[in-house]
């Protein structure tokens, strides 16, 4: 079954990393970004009709009493009845501004309400956290056993509101997926919330959108809206410790992995490795990317994130493991066992 | 009543009069490298501004080149991060605080003002060359970092904590800050002897209803950096003090507030956006109305709304904040604060294109590029309603849709009227024309090439791609417009190319310009080109808003200033009633002087606050000498005989 399912999500993420649309302000896949989007548009047919107007406006000014450019052409020093006339355009010209702008004011009051008031009361609700340079994504719950922990990518419920509380650990970040909503800059020392609900099935891209050092440029995250039972799914095997390794050499993956500096900055649960540094990796094998959507989770990319980061972010906080070649293979067996 | 030649006074100035051969010696500036480090006169100042500026914006060019290299393909290995973290950090502090403002209102400012007031120099012509002397010294450091690898990588806006002492180890974020010390220092100093000259050098007559518009600009550009300025010095200050001494302003593990900076720095930033807007505006209003050949309409309008943006300025900050996170409601107000501001700029707009309706277009090489500036600079204006609504701005901000408003806004209202305005003051600086062949080459290939970049990046924003990446992945789909937007830097650079031949061409063989060679109003036309060191030869007084173009033949000029010593006249505020003379302090080199060692002491401050206790007792004491009196009699007051002759 999550065999299955992962397949077919990868398979998703395949062809959608073929559309550009995945990745677009103007392919709305939530009425958050559908109400900006039309507010977008209307404003812009708005300001297209005033562009038209005044670049034809200084056309024809620039046209109608043109005088010879060398010559030395006398000054008009009184032209009451011009002045008057271009009081009166002026002053037209300005009271259309002022009643235009009114419009655009109330229009963009009102989208905003529409994108900023909850509707539901029952939410899902997701913890963001940035990082330097990834995103730690958690699913509170009261009860510790029951909250769910993952990074860089995102499983929501479709047709459910669902609301983000942000908070950084570091410089400030900034969430944003262009096909679900406007961005929000997540700040150290300030905990604040927004929400946002996917009615369309898919996976939807996002990206860091405020500057935050080296490797601000892969801080990638995905979004995969699903059915309420696939989520269900995927969230009580999220909950799951980490199955034991089948395979001799995944177990022997397991050995290395908690031998060496692994541990030291990630949790896999159910074993000994606890620490909250790095990208909790319980269950790494069911994401579809790895280093903050950098790479794809084959064993081939993983093998070079673990031997080198630095050659594929550089600047990341990751650190150079040179594991020798069977020690390397064994890991790698390991992480991808972690479904 | 229509007249081509007004005669005037200083028209006949030819410098070989006995008066005026005095008054030469008097206001001469001393010769070779020490004489120039002496000078103190405005003209010689504003064009090394101008010049300096001009050096930066090359430079900030090549930098932005380097950037559109970057991104014309994915995983492009040109650049790692670290370089093009500095790089576009780098470019936008550059184009911000070396070029852009030093130009517009530094620049201009000080060469044309005392010229537009009618007086023989600028206020504090001291303060006015240290002020010259300590932006080279910021700009120096900054560039200085840069070539030595530690050029600031925090962006030009340094937000903490990323810019603060646990993430940007090293001293990077520190040459930054410093720089902008410097910086803003010399915009303060301009900034006060603008506002000085105008309110109280003006020619007699020149009362505030009459001054022209570059001066009100000018006016209300100096009060908002005098109010802008202090906000990102605190800033930049207190992010200096968390990173050499400890504190913990910004450090959010110890109580200190990371929005805090961001408030500071707006509060600054956005009225720093019409410090270098006005100017540009000035521009157009003067050339508008030399060449329509009629009084601009709306002046009372458009100086309203000059002042009415210099206002609003200060209450939209928010809105570069929208993103943070605040109530709806005071979003809402800095919304409608941010949309108000188009009415102003909007009538401006209005008023320039009513001139030219109800006048008679001349459509010479200034006025070309006043025509791009409509263009550009309305598509930045109107892309700006957009950002100014707040669910559209949390959708396009801090993406390159951002990006190429900003520079439709900036090069549109900066850079294109500062062509329009180098091509029309170029012959009163230089006593030369400006070839304008080339100037319209110059204009073509600009024009297109801006446009090329800069409009299609509103399209990669709406794709999503995200400003300061220093590079995207093939599957992001963002290279085919990334090619396109860097394509236009080809005709971008060979229309500067141009635009540089054209100058040192005209300005050993250009047609010789005479004094007024567009047949403008203003007081600087009054007086040969370039002007002599002493700028008039008789004070001028004024009778209305265009002097040139409507003060009758007999205008009366100002006698009884002496030429043996640098005598300047100083007027009412209000009414430019001549109140009293002072005396100019005259060339020294003490100014060079100070800000060497005031610079020393900022430089060092960056390794060490010691610097500061260290340095400042040298700093005084270059001070003491820049102060000491000259043991000359002080100017008698006026005992109430007429001024006027």
């Amino acid at each position: 079954m999550n065999a299955t399912r992962n397949l077919a999500s990868h398979l998703l993420a395949q062809a959608q990393a073929l559309d550009p649309g995945h990745h677009h302000m103007l392919h709305p896949a939530a009425p958050q970004a559908g109400h900006i989007e039309w507010l977008y548009w209307f404003t812009f047919w708005i300001l297209f009709a005033v562009f038209v107007l005044m670049i034809a406006a200084v056309t024809r000014a620039g046209a109608k009493n043109r005088v010879v450019a060398s010559s030395p052409f006398p000054i008009t020093e009184k032209d009451e009845e011009g002045d008057r006339r271009a009081g009166w355009a002026v002053g037209a010209a300005i009271g259309i501004t002022v009643i235009t702008l009114f419009i655009i004011l109330v229009l963009s009051v009102i989208t905003g309400k529409r994108v900023e008031g909850l509707t539901s009361k029952n939410p899902v609700t997701i913890q963001i956290t940035g990082h330097q340079w990834w995103w730690e994504v958690t699913y509170p719950n009261p009860q510790a056993d029951q909250t769910v922990t993952t990074a860089n990518e995102i499983h929501v419920p479709v047709g459910t509101p669902v609301v983000v509380l942000t908070n950084s650990k570091d410089v400030i970040h900034s969430f944003w997926a262009p096909n679900i909503t406007g961005k929000r800059d997540l700040l150290p020392g300030y905990s604040s919330a927004f929400w946002f609900q996917i009615d369309q099935p898919g996976m939807y891209h996002g990206q860091c959108a405020e500057f935050c050092g080296l490797q601000h440029a892969h801080m990638g995250f995905s979004i995969i809206a699903e059915s309420v039972d696939d989520f269900q799914v995927w969230k009580q095997q999220q909950l799951k410790a980490a199955a034991d390794p089948s395979s001799s050499e995944a177990i022997r993956g397991r050995e290395v992995f908690l031998t060496h500096a692994c541990l030291m900055c990630h949790t896999i649960r159910g074993t000994d490795a606890g620490s909250r540094l790095g990208p909790d990796l319980t269950h790494v094998a069911s994401r579809n990317m790895i280093a903050a959507e950098t790479l794809p989770n084959t064993a081939g990319a993983l093998a070079g994130w673990v031997i080198d980061p630095q050659r594929i972010k550089p600047g990341t906080q990751m650190s150079p493991n040179p594991l020798a070649p069977d020690d390397l293979q064994a890991v790698v067996a390991y992480l991808q066992s972690l479904h | 009543m229509a007249r081509a030649e007004p005669i005037f006074a200083n028209d006949q100035d030819t410098g070989q009069s006995e008066l005026a051969q005095r008054l030469a010696r008097t206001w001469r500036q001393p010769k070779g490298l020490w004489g120039w480090l002496c000078n103190t006169h405005h003209t010689d100042i504003g064009v090394r501004f101008m010049v300096t500026a001009f050096v930066f914006l090359v430079l900030g060019g090549i930098l932005a080149a380097m950037i559109r290299l970057q991104l014309i393909r994915p995983e492009n290995s040109l650049m790692g991060p670290d370089l093009y973290n500095q790089v576009f950090t780098m470019h936008g502090s550059t184009m911000i605080f070396l070029f852009a403002v030093p130009m517009m209102f530094q620049g201009f400012g000080v060469y044309i003002v005392p010229l537009m007031c009618g007086a023989r120099n600028i206020a504090f012509p001291r303060l006015n060359a240290f002020s010259y002397y300590l932006y080279v010294g910021g700009a120096l450091v900054l560039w200085g970092g840069f070539l030595t690898n530690t050029g600031p990588d925090v962006g030009w806006f340094a937000y903490v904590p990323l810019s603060g002492p646990a993430y940007s180890p090293g001293h990077r974020a520190d040459i930054w800050s410093q720089m902008i010390t410097f910086t803003e220092v010399s915009a303060l100093g301009v900034a006060i002897c603008i506002a000085t000259t105008i309110l109280r050098h003006r020619a007699p007559g020149m009362t505030l209803n009459r001054m022209p518009i570059m001066l009100w600009e000018k006016l209300v550009i100096s009060i908002a950096v005098i109010f802008a300025m202090p906000a990102v010095m605190v800033a930049s200050g207190l992010l200096l003090l968390d990173r050499l001494v400890g504190t913990h302003f910004f450090n959010p593990a110890e109580g200190g507030d990371v929005l805090l900076y961001q408030h500071l720095f707006w509060f600054f930033g956005h009225p720093e956006v019409y410090i270098i807007f006005l100017p540009g505006a000035a521009i157009i209003s003067t050339l508008v109305e030399c060449f329509s050949r009629r009084r601009i309409v709306g002046y009372t309008p458009i100086v309203v709304s000059v002042v009415a943006t210099g206002f609003l300025g200060f209450s939209v900050w928010v809105h570069h904040m929208f993103a943070t996170g605040l109530p709806q409601l005071s979003e809402s107000f800095f919304t409608a604060a941010s949309l108000m501001i188009v009415i102003p700029t909007g009538t401006q707009f209005f008023c320039w294109v009513a001139t030219i309706w109800y006048g008679h277009l001349q459509l010479r090489l200034p006025m070309l590029w006043c025509f791009g500036f409509f263009f550009v600079f309305l598509i930045g204006g109107l892309s700006g309603v957009m950002l100014a609504s707040v669910p559209i701005d949390l959708q396009v901000h801090d993406t390159y849709f951002v990006v190429a408003h900003f520079h439709y806004v900036l090069i549109g209202g900066a850079l294109f009227p500062m062509f329009a305005g180098i091509y029309f003051w170029f012959p009163k600086m230089t006593g030369r024309m400006a070839n304008a062949t080339l100037g319209k080459w110059h204009f073509w290939l600009f024009f297109i090439g801006f446009n090329i970049t800069f409009f299609t990046l509103h399209f990669l924003g709406l794709r999503g791609m995200p400003r300061r990446v220093y590079t995207y992945g093939p599957d992001m789909h963002w290279q085919a417009l990334n090619v396109v937007a860097s394509s236009g830097v080809v005709f971008m650079t060979a229309g500067l190319l141009v635009f540089l031949a054209n100058v040192f061409r005209s300005v050993r063989v250009g047609e010789i310009a005479g004094n007024n060679p567009w047949g403008d109003a203003g007081l600087e036309w009054s007086m040969s080109s370039p002007p002599r060191p002493y700028n008039f030869l008789h004070v001028p007084t004024v009778s209305g808003r265009d002097p040139l173009w409507e003060d009758p033949p007999n205008q009366p000029v100002v006698v009884g200033l002496r030429d043996d010593i640098r005598e300047i006249l100083v007027t009412h505020s209000l009414d430019a009633d001549p109140q009293h003379k002072d005396e100019d302090p005259g060339p020294s080199i003490w100014p060079f002087l100070s800000a060497v060692t005031v610079s020393a002491a900022f430089v060092g401050s960056i390794f060490t606050p010691w610097a500061v206790p260290i340095g400042a007792p040298f700093v005084i004491v270059t001070l003491i000498g820049w102060l000491w009196p000259r043991g000359q009699s002080p100017t008698p007051r006026p005992t109430g005989e007429s001024w006027l002759h």
